[in-house]
């Protein structure tokens, strides 16, 4: 028999195990809010600080990309979460009808942030807006050669539009806005155009369009405008600058309904544990000084009017006409477009 | 002695005699392993029960074809792909001599240790348009556009299929060589004087002894395809997790998802079951010559060039390139390593996978030892055999499957408490590092009992009989007679789960703790957003503790045989 010992290894194993079982973090007593969140973490964090700054009061944070309305959902009354943070309209629709949301009951919010972005039931609010652009080539694209999301059908565009999945929350929401718009047999026949005049299968994510824009490889792309503020200053990647000065940037239907929006948002859980702390919180994203950091950090348009814009934003995107029709009737034709999505192959 | 034969009847008498003295004890442990590891598991077959609305019309009529084919051409050509890498080297190393051969025992195990995720990031950076290979040959030709040229794209299914191959062959390469390793040098040199070549040896006799191993590696490899989501969404390929996860978040119906799910999984049961009845009753164990020093042949020439190259293929392309380039991008990103999270994140990761690793492994060896001692119990073998299937579920159904009971016990002891005694035990369960361990346990159950089944299945019924009819009772033989007989199939199952829980990402992000990251789940919020060098740093350190366990075991394993 060969003697080979594997204590050492069982004996790490073992150690392993007992302080694993052990180091369950203890949740702290002090004055604190609980986050699930749908936006990363990094992209909160500078708020985060200064929120912690301000009121002294904790935040703890779950960030996961699916399952958080699932989890609120079966912890019943006895979840820790307080607010759920979401990058879309969809989950917090989802979330509302549920009945996992409580109405944010604060005259300070209400002031905060126009009717537009909130939910007309108080359940939710929008914290940043984006919009859903077209991204254009500076060398291929005049100016005026195309004008809205319409046009995009024409084919004349055939083998130069790109996009992400069809699939991604920001393209079924954009599907949704022309639903509740056109009607769901023109977004169908639009949406059959569009994958006919298709680059290249949908692939990637935002940024990835714009790149094969830069590439050559595509002429026109969707993507929401923050990624170009994202990509102008990307100083570890720099590469990235140039994929962002390769294109313009166009706000469609400027002459009608304006360009579609979405929302990043919140909302505070039915069974919230802190529901003081998470409203705090809450007027705290929607004040000044926050909504500042927002649109600093992230480029992303700060819900709340008056906000000073950032110098980049203001140079590139200026003033531009917004759609204002409700974001809940555009999240409700959510499961429409996803087969829409199917039905024409829009993916495959 | 080594034996192919037909079950013996003298070994189930024995081992039920044997199992008659304690029958009930054994059983209880086994049944209440696998009803707790099919909890979450059902948990999804009732979901199923509950859609918010028919979905399969719609499927049926539209995407559903798509969503076959793309799931079958990724099984056969990941499974055929698998199946030759990790056969033809586990039989090279173990069989035959050549240049680097010690090494590559263990450096053919190193691509196990790489995420599929961050390799199939890396390749795309290195083989898209925009990549060094293209552009470089764009210079070289003078071509200016992709239209000047036709270069095969990275982003299909054909890439997803090398990808997950590279990674996953060592499944079949750890289990096949095992197996190659136990196997009785007897019984290939009878078939060498009885006028067998090499190769003929090798397809008559040690391929067919080697097959339930290979067949437990090449279902595990299947498993992992099925399951994977990261890979194919990245390379838009529309497979059944892309289904599954389309009805749950975009048609708000998770019923309908959790039907596809259990679809999938009642098609491992039909693989497996398939596998199982084409075997038939064969069975083998071995004996006391295995440990007789293996005489390797030598390979000289263009055969031992031929050898090498066949086994740094995979080592270069599954780990050392994609290692080389997660080094190059980590440079860019030092700053990470000096973050006090990052120190707490690697130790997290540690230290739940250790865990995981222990608590997977005695789950298996109950499950195993149990059926062992009662062979007879068809239910019992039944319940054992499903509860292997968590890990053909994508990790994020798995994780709602892990929510759902804990939940329920925990909201069901917190009202019966506030009920009796007025005070509310809130959620004991739920949100713990115990519910990720968990997790991690039903999904790789099916791992870790590959490996210990297998082991335990090739020691002799007459040493449960020698040891008890000599007094010891099932718990000293078991602890005194098999743990020691099975120790590489034991240490190949720690060594694969803690691996794999290393690298385990959907079910840890939603059932974690507030403020807690493990390794995977602090690169997975830098790869969302496609910024693949801030993630570098985090997946090299994955890829580094992956392999330190790696390397330790895999020589531990070779010196089971080597050492005499």
């Amino acid at each position: 028999m060969p003697v080979v010992s594997t204590k050492p290894l069982s004996t790490v194993f073992a150690i392993g195990a007992l302080a694993a079982l052990t180091a369950i973090p203890q949740a702290s007593l002090a004055d604190e809010v609980n986050i699930y969140s749908y936006r990363q973490e990094f992209l909160l964090r500078p708020l985060l600080d200064a929120f912690k700054e301000k009121t002294d009061i904790d935040v703890n944070i779950i960030y996961a990309s699916k399952g958080l309305i699932e989890r609120i959902e079966n912890e019943g009354r006895n979840t820790p979460a307080d607010i759920l943070l979401t990058s879309d309209i969809g989950p917090l629709q989802d979330a509302k009808e549920r009945n996992l949301l409580a109405k944010i009951d604060s005259a300070e919010i209400n002031a905060n942030v126009p009717a537009q972005y909130r939910d007309d039931d108080g359940t939710w609010i929008g914290l940043t807006a984006r919009s859903r652009i077209i991204y254009t080539s500076k060398e291929r694209v005049a100016e005026g050669e195309l004008s809205s999301y319409e046009d995009l059908a024409d084919s004349k565009w055939a083998g130069r539009i790109c996009t992400r999945s069809g699939k991604h929350s920001y393209n079924l929401s954009l599907i949704g806005s022309m639903i509740e718009h056109k009607g769901e047999a023109q977004a169908e026949a639009w949406l059959e155009a569009v994958k006919a005049n298709l680059a290249r299968k949908p692939q990637g994510n935002d940024r990835a369009q714009v790149k094969a824009v830069k590439e050559g490889q595509c002429d026109v792309a969707l993507g929401n405008s923050y990624y170009f503020g994202a990509m102008l200053t990307n100083d570890k990647e720099p590469e990235q600058k140039e994929w962002a000065n390769s294109v313009n940037l166009l706000f469609p239907n400027q002459a009608d309904r304006g360009a579609h929006m979405n929302i990043s948002g919140a909302a505070i859980t039915a069974n919230a544990p802190n529901p003081e702390s998470a409203k705090t919180l809450l007027e705290f994203l929607t004040s000044e000084e926050a909504q500042r950091i927002y649109a600093e950090v992230n480029y992303e348009f700060p819900v709340r009017e008056g906000v000073a814009r950032s110098a980049l934003i203001n140079d590139y995107m200026g003033q531009f006409k917004a759609d204002v029709v409700s974001l809940t009737r555009v999240a409700a034709h959510r499961s429409a477009a996803a087969k829409m999505v199917d039905r024409v192959g829009f993916d495959n | 002695m080594q034996t192919v034969e037909p079950q013996l009847t003298t070994q189930s008498q024995a081992v039920r005699t044997a199992g008659l003295r304690l029958p009930s004890n054994w059983t209880t442990l086994g049944w209440l392993v696998a009803v707790l590891v099919i909890l979450p598991i059902a948990a999804v077959v009732w979901l199923a029960f509950n859609p918010s609305e028919n979905i399969w019309p719609h499927l049926i009529s539209s995407v559903l074809p798509v969503y076959v084919e793309s799931t079958l051409l990724l099984l056969l050509g990941v499974g055929t792909l698998s199946l030759f890498i990790g056969v033809s080297t586990a039989w090279v190393v173990t069989l035959c001599n050549f240049p680097g051969r010690k090494v590559f025992e263990w450096a053919l195990l190193l691509p196990f240790a790489i995420p599929a995720y961050v390799i199939a990031y890396i390749y795309t950076d290195l083989l898209e348009y925009a990549g060094p290979v293209q552009s470089g040959l764009r210079e070289l030709f003078g071509w200016s556009t992709a239209r000047d040229y036709s270069f095969p794209e990275i982003r299909s299914l054909g890439g997803a299929v090398l990808m997950l191959s590279l990674v996953l062959y060592p499944y079949v390469y750890l289990l096949a060589r095992s197996s190659f390793l136990e196997q009785s040098i007897n019984i290939r040199d009878a078939s060498r004087t009885l006028g067998c070549s090499a190769w003929q040896s090798f397809f008559r006799i040690s391929l067919p002894i080697a097959r339930p191993a290979i067949a437990v590696g090449l279902a595990l490899v299947a498993m992992e395809t099925l399951n994977d989501f990261g890979t194919v969404d990245f390379f838009a390929v529309k497979s059944l997790s892309a289904g599954i996860y389309d009805a749950w978040l975009n048609m708000s119906n998770l019923g309908a998802a959790a039907q596809i799910a259990t679809l999938m999984m009642l098609f491992v049961v039909l693989f497996i079951w398939l596998e199982r009845t084409s075997r038939a009753k064969a069975k083998q164990f071995s004996g006391a010559d295995r440990f007789k020093r293996l005489e390797r042949y030598n390979l000289t020439g263009g055969k031992a060039v031929a050898a090498t190259l066949l086994c740094s293929a995979p080592v270069l392309f599954g780990f050392l390139l994609p290692l080389g380039e997660l080094g190059s991008m980590t440079l860019n990103h030092l700053d990470q390593f000096s973050d006090s999270r990052f120190l707490q994140q690697a130790s997290n990761s540690f230290l739940l996978s250790s865990a995981a690793a222990i608590f997977t492994a005695i789950l298996a060896l109950l499950l195993a030892y149990s059926q062992r001692l009662n062979p007879n119990l068809a239910g019992l073998r039944f319940a054992a055999k499903l509860a292997h299937l968590g890990y053909a579920l994508p990790g994020a159904v798995l994780a709602i499957g892990v929510i759902i009971p804990f939940a329920a016990f925990d909201n069901t002891l917190d009202s019966w408490m506030r009920d009796t005694f007025d005070i509310s035990t809130g959620l004991l369960l739920s949100g713990t590092p115990f519910a990720i361990l968990f997790a991690y346990s039903v999904r790789f159950l099916a791992v870790s009992s590959g490996s210990i089944e297998s082991s335990l299945a090739k020691v002799t019924p007459s040493m449960d009989m020698a040891s008890r009819s000599l007094g010891a009772n099932s718990f000293d033989t078991l602890k005194r007679v098999h743990l020691p007989l099975i120790r590489t199939g034991l240490l190949t199952a720690l060594l694969v789960v803690f691996v794999d829980s290393m690298k385990e990402l959907p079910a840890t992000l939603i059932l974690r703790p507030f403020n807690f990251d493990t390794l995977a789940t602090a690169v997975y919020q830098f790869a969302s957003d496609e910024k693949i060098e801030a993630a570098a740093p985090g997946s090299l350190l994955i890829v580094l503790v992956g392999i330190i366990p790696v390397i330790l075991l895999s020589r531990t394993i070779t010196a089971t045989r080597d050492a005499s």
